[in-house]
């Protein structure tokens, strides 16, 4: 905790969520799903970290448990200066309100039978004491600010296209003024030329609002747009960690190496070129995750060490960590 | 890794693969239109669509959700239930043969035969009670009339083909002890089974991770060298046409707006759409852009047939033409095609 710097707006150390694998007729406890073990970050406020990945990866359920939708088997995480891990349900209630989620899916995350208004006030009636007409000027407001006409507040979600939905799930994230909001995946649904449209969104909101952002995707080449930092997680760790610029021009660990040679190139003279590093193989199971580094069963580069020893989380350079034994 | 059994190349026919232009079409398709009849309406999902396919050839075929990219491909197969789609007109011509005017046991003897199609979700297209081995094996024993050991034999071949390790030992297990990326293997496995010589592949990396991707891209590209078949690539990812496609089909509002070789394409882009998408994408180098360009506006609704160009709503180039009819394709050079009435001779002597 003595880490914690004055402007770090969310610390999170040495994270761990397991899920529980019960088997056999009296339920017996037999081994752990190692979602996420042992994660260590920490985000400006201000700033938008990308956390990338595959899937199944454990982004998504660090994502979570930063807001405490799972809790954490052990670790910390500081918002401010105090540990959600360990607040009581009231006092949790009561942060609640400064830290909100962007879901994946648009369609699933609104209640088809309520309507747009409803969805946006929801947490309004929940978490202040607005009267009803300061609430209704309150949800038009949002809607005109996430670009949806705010005539719209009596209609149901079906009637809007998912760039659209996603704009309503931003309004329902931004109606408590969070100062930090987890987007997990926001943009996977879209079309191409919609998905511009939400990003743009969500830097101008950020710009006014200073929000800060924790921007969960598997899509690269978005991630070294919106992102300051860029976290690269790999099998329920964070395998790298460094600014936008570095990690895309120089990266350190062979995932990340793997990982962004294999995001294709929309220019045909570049793909010809182009020299891939093709993984090899599956992901490990994360109940049963290898010894050493935890890449190592498909590493390229892998030495006799690296199946042993884990690798230490260690500054390379100037603000890029790396967790590899080699790099 | 491809034993004998599978049907391999010779140098002659590679050749010919090779340089397209001279070889016949394995697949010619016409004036493809495809209408869906429901309680709200008609909505003309598929409005003309022509395109060619050499033998070899990779056509990729690009579009939003909507734009009519399955559905086409659907149609050519009949895959689609029937009713509420209609096929309206068009020719389908497969070796001559027309698949539209087609008997339904002869299009069953095509698909998953001569005609292979890999769909885009690999966890529902597999069916959960059979073994991998029996998916395997079903279409081997009813289109090359195999027995049970050659077709097993085929089939383990198959398997290491698509570079699933201790295939025959795999054989035996259901789809759910795959992981996506491998049940994607098996599916371009059965896909291939009866080597076929058209492969119509329907968003078949979407659903998986791009390390995954990248190992069914390298695949697909080295089974195209050794058994060079023609494919049809659907997707709405631009960088994975850019790596793999001759020929790319840009399709948006059900039609095919440009058509053109996959380095003109990129290179000149013509269609407004295809410059407008080519530009929302971020940098994948250098500074970071302030803003993504986006394109403004929704897809088009399309009920009611084409009566204007269906990109004109949000065009920034569109004019009065635009808006009073729909502009067929211009040729615009060689190996390109645009459907935009910028490229109209009369509009281009006028401006």
């Amino acid at each position: 905790m003595s880490e914690v710097v004055e402007k770090d707006l969310l610390t999170v150390s040495d994270l761990k969520i397991h899920f529980p694998i019960y088997k056999g007729l009296f339920r017996k406890k037999v081994g752990d799903v190692k979602a996420v073990d042992g994660v260590s970050f920490a985000i400006q406020r201000g700033e938008t970290l990308g956390l990338v990945g595959e899937s199944g990866c454990g982004k998504s359920t660090t994502g979570r448990a930063v807001l405490r939708l799972y809790d954490p088997t052990s670790g910390h995480v500081i918002f401010e200066d105090r540990d959600i891990a360990s607040l009581s349900d009231s006092e949790m209630r009561a942060t609640r309100p400064r830290m909100q989620m962007i879901f994946q899916d648009p369609q699933a995350c609104l209640n088809p039978r309520m309507t747009v208004g409803a969805i946006v006030s929801e947490p309004l009636i929940e978490h202040t004491k607005l009267s009803p007409d300061d609430r209704k000027a309150k949800v038009r407001e949002l809607l005109d600010a996430v670009g949806l006409n705010p005539d719209f507040v009596n209609r149901y979600p079906h009637e809007f296209s998912g760039g659209q939905r996603q704009r309503i799930g931003i309004a329902r994230a931004l109606a408590l003024d969070p100062d930090f909001i987890v987007c997990d995946e926001p943009i996977a649904a879209l079309d191409v030329s919609i998905q511009a449209q939400v990003v743009n969104l969500l830097e101008d909101l950020q710009r006014e609002r200073g929000l800060t952002f924790l921007f969960i995707s598997h899509d690269l080449s978005m991630v070294r747009h919106i992102a300051d930092r860029v976290a690269v997680m790999y099998l329920g760790k964070i395998v790298e960690l460094a600014p936008v610029s570095k990690l895309y021009s120089n990266p350190q660990h062979p995932y990340t190496q793997a990982l962004l040679s294999a995001v294709p190139v929309a220019d045909p003279k570049i793909e010809a070129k182009r020299q891939r590093v093709i993984l090899k193989g599956d992901v490990p199971s994360p109940s049963n995750p290898p010894q050493g580094c935890v890449f190592c069963t498909r590493c390229p580069i892998a030495e006799k060490k690296c199946f042993t020893v884990p690798p230490e989380w260690r500054e390379l350079k100037p603000d890029q960590f790396v967790a590899c034994h080699l790099a | 890794m491809v034993s004998s059994t599978l049907r391999q190349l010779s140098e002659d026919e590679k050749s010919q693969a090779g340089q397209a232009h001279g070889a016949d079409n394995v697949l010619e398709v016409r004036d493809l239109q495809t209408v869906f009849e429901t309680q709200d309406g008609t909505v003309h999902a598929v409005n003309n669509v022509s395109f060619a396919l050499k033998p070899g050839e990779l056509l990729g075929v690009v579009g939003e959700s909507g734009s009519g990219k399955s559905v086409s491909m659907m149609s050519l197969l009949k895959l689609l239930p029937m009713p509420p789609a209609k096929i309206l007109n068009g020719e389908v011509l497969f070796d001559g043969r027309d698949l539209l005017q087609a008997s339904e046991d002869e299009l069953r003897s095509l698909r998953g035969g001569d005609i292979g199609f890999i769909f885009q979700d690999p966890m529902t297209s597999l069916n959960p009670v059979f073994t991998v081995g029996f998916q395997l094996m079903e279409p081997l024993r009813i289109h090359m009339g195999m027995n049970k050991k050659q077709a097993r034999a085929r089939a383990v071949e198959l398997l290491e083909l698509v570079g699933i390790p201790s295939a025959s030992d795999r054989l035996k297990d259901f789809p759910h002890q795959f992981s996506g990326g491998m049940r994607q293997r098996v599916m371009i496995a059965i896909a291939l089974a009866c080597d076929p010589k058209v492969l119509i592949a329907d968003e078949p990396t979407t659903a998986l991770d791009v390390t995954v991707q990248a190992q069914i891209i390298e695949l697909v590209k080295d089974l195209r060298e050794k058994l060079g078949m023609a494919i049809v690539w659907i997707t709405h990812d631009l960088g994975v046409v850019a790596g793999i496609a001759d020929r790319v089909a840009v399709m948006y509002g059900g039609q095919i707006v440009e058509y053109a070789d996959v380095d003109k394409l990129y290179d000149d882009p013509r269609h407004p759409y295809t410059r407008a998408l080519l530009k929302t994408l971020p940098a994948d180098e250098g500074l970071r852009m302030e803003r993504l360009v986006s394109i403004p506006g929704q897809a088009p609704n399309l009920k009611g047939p084409l009566v204007a160009c269906p990109f004109a709503p949000r065009c920034e180039e569109a004019h009065e033409r635009c808006w009073s009819a729909n502009p067929p394709l211009f040729e615009v050079q060689a190996g390109q095609k645009s459907a935009c009435w910028l490229e109209s001779e009369d509009t281009a002597g006028a401006a």
